[in-house]
């Protein structure tokens, strides 16, 4: 019985010291839960002092941890910058509200090409922040050829100089795209087979990375890594020796883009700010802070002439005719699971 | 009121590890189908193809090879530490403590640096024109990892006990004619036996479930066991799996710690310091 009642004054007490820290608040709050290091955050204070509407700005490191957090409600956040393929799943789960883009006229500086992708065709729930492309990055001092091409990951020539993602869908779509094959297959036997090119591969890598590799490669520590463009523009940046190909085969064209949870307290703030992102300057000092390319097609123009016309960073609409977008793959991801554990245990 | 103080406890026991745990069990032993889920041994199955008992024996192996490390190590640091002629007690356990207080992964990085081709051990053997060592991204720099990381919860336990075995034992012995061997093996290992336990299980434990070492040194070329869960609820959304592994290793944990508590005596006056 004494039990009870104490577990009651414990639990109120919770629930009281909760409701208490949600008072005072006589300004309104927008909660943005971001990748990290992926803002110019000096934009922050000038959309406060704009406003009058004040930032709380989180991050994450990966898809995964936000979307954890996302669904395993409790958290509050308004506003958040999921991949493409995560987009999927929280659409498909739910999890996303739609957006109005009659909030948000900036919305027209972006390039209509990177508009009405598949993950969200007629961008209903989503609008691009940054995007992409999946290529090699390697150090022009140590090769003698023309990197062109997804076949040298698997030249024994650079055997122990060969970063690989550890990410199963980058790492297996590489191999897959060097099979000629969608990086959204789903038929088992193209798996198998591009499974085994990863297999043969194993003994020439020096070793799977996710964030660490840029730093490597501007170290010098290895020749080639397979790597998204984002990073290739930031490593270049600290080491001019390096470049960034999109291998003729097809590469896979990434977005990460801004949305709405569902239980977002304070839905009219995170338009503002997402109005407020699209803007052409703040749009710019965003991309030059991080490096990705923008898809604000005012912001680009802005670029300095070498960035603007820099293949890498803004690829011809040949080689966006010939990239894929991640599709989520539903309950095949067990499979590509499987053949990266294997690939990786092997 | 005793039971008044214990509740809290209670209750955040059963708040934050007794639910937790049915939860993983409730995944582990479910499978979800079209309607709802059913009671499944399923996800146990998977667990014994042969590409997840290679991940497992693997965990294991590297687990034991750096706990045995760790002793071979850590028992002679904690004898000298103990010894009376040994001054300096305070000050060699602040070293083993010191680098604790900085973050886990902050410390493990820093080793990335270290052991890279063009890092500091590497310019110091390109100095003194020995051959360059690569142990990155290989198992042994995984095994390092691990004895850095964990040998001060070898050696602390070890040294507790050790510092409070009644020196008059250790005379008698003598007294009585034994050689320094003798001592060492007839009176002060077994009475150290339950420091040398406690020190295996916290040393075992931790190797045999991490996955930051594995990736960041091991370069993510040796799938371990912690890897394969943290894989499953973040990048597959595979809990039942998951939480099937989870409950494996549960098991081993609890298994070694049987065996553990065999070999440490009767008396159970476990110190951990």
């Amino acid at each position: 019985m004494r039990l009870r009642k104490t577990v009651l004054t414990i639990l109120s007490l919770v629930v009281l010291s909760l409701s208490l820290a949600g008072c005072g608040k006589d300004q309104p709050t927008l909660h943005v839960y971001n990748w990290g290091d992926y803002i110019d955050e000096t934009i922050l204070p000038e959309f406060e002092k704009e406003t009058g509407i004040k930032v709380v700005y989180d991050t994450y490191s990966t898809n995964e941890d936000m979307y954890v957090k996302i669904k395993s409600g409790g958290s509050n956040y308004d506003l958040i910058f999921p991949s493409e393929y995560m987009v999927t799943r929280m659409i498909n789960e739910g999890m996303l509200q739609k957006i109005d883009l009659n909030k948000i006229p900036n919305y027209k500086n972006i390039d209509p090409k990177l508009m009405g992708a598949d993950y969200d065709p007629g961008n209903e729930y989503t609008l691009p922040y940054m995007w992409g492309t999946l290529g090699i990055l390697y150090n022009t001092t140590m090769v003698d050829e023309e990197i062109d091409s997804w076949d040298v990951l698997w030249d024994p020539k650079y055997a122990k100089e060969i970063l690989m993602l550890d990410s199963q869908r980058d790492s297996i779509g590489a191999a897959l795209l060097k099979l000629g094959y969608s990086v959204n297959t789903k038929d088992p036997k193209q798996l198998a087979e591009a499974g085994e090119l990863l297999k043969k591969q194993k003994p020439l890598v020096l070793a799977y990375v996710v964030d660490e590799g840029k730093d490597k490669m501007v170290a010098g520590e290895a020749v080639l890594a397979l790597t998204w463009s984002g990073e290739a523009m930031y490593a270049i940046g600290e080491n001019p020796d390096l470049a960034y190909a999109i291998p003729k085969e097809g590469t896979n064209l990434w977005f990460d883009v801004v949305a709405i949870p569902k239980g977002a307290k304070n839905v009219d703030a995170a338009h503002k700010f997402i109005d407020f992102l699209n803007r052409p300057e703040i749009a710019l000092r965003n991309t030059e802070y991080t490096g990705y390319s923008t898809p604000n097609l005012a912001a680009w123009a802005m670029l300095p002439e070498e960035v603007r016309n820099d293949p890498a960073a803004y690829p011809s609409e040949d080689v966006l005719a010939n990239a894929e977008v991640f599709v989520s793959l539903g309950e095949t991801l067990k499979e590509y699971d499987r053949i990266w554990t294997e690939v990786k245990a092997f | 009121m005793r039971r008044f103080t214990l509740t809290p406890y209670l209750v955040w026991m059963v708040l934050f590890t007794v639910v937790p745990m049915l939860l993983v069990l409730y995944y582990a032993f479910s499978v979800p189908t079209a309607g709802g889920t059913t009671w499944s041994l399923e996800n146990f199955s998977r667990f014994f193809e042969p590409i997840y008992l290679r991940v497992f024996l693997r965990s294991l192996s590297l687990a034991v090879i750096s706990t045995a490390i760790c002793l071979l190590l850590g028992y002679p640091a904690a004898m000298i530490m103990a010894g009376s002629a040994f001054k300096r007690k305070n000050v060699v356990m602040l070293l083993f403590v010191v680098p604790m207080w900085m973050n886990f992964l902050l410390r493990t990085y820093a080793w990335l640096t270290i052991l890279e081709r063009s890092g500091f051990i590497n310019s110091v053997l390109a100095f003194l024109n020995l051959p360059r060592l690569n142990i990155l991204y290989t198992d042994k720099a995984v095994i390092l990892g691990m004895v850095y990381n964990f040998l001060p919860f070898m050696v602390l336990p070890i040294y507790s006990v050790l510092s409070k075995i009644d020196k008059g034992v250790v005379e008698a012995a003598g007294d009585l004619g034994a050689n320094p061997l003798q001592v060492f093996i007839k009176v002060i290992l077994p009475l150290s036996m339950p420091g040398v336990v406690s020190g295996i299980t916290m040393v075992f434990m931790p190797a045999m479930t991490t996955f930051v070492i594995s990736r960041l040194l091991g370069g993510g070329q040796f799938t371990l066991i912690g890897n394969l869960i943290e894989q499953q609820f973040l990048v597959v959304g595979d809990w039942g799996f998951g939480s099937a592994i989870s409950v494996v290793m549960i098991v081993v944990i609890l298994l070694s710690m049987a065996v553990m508590s065999f070999f440490e005596g009767p008396e159970r006056d476990v110190a951990l310091w």
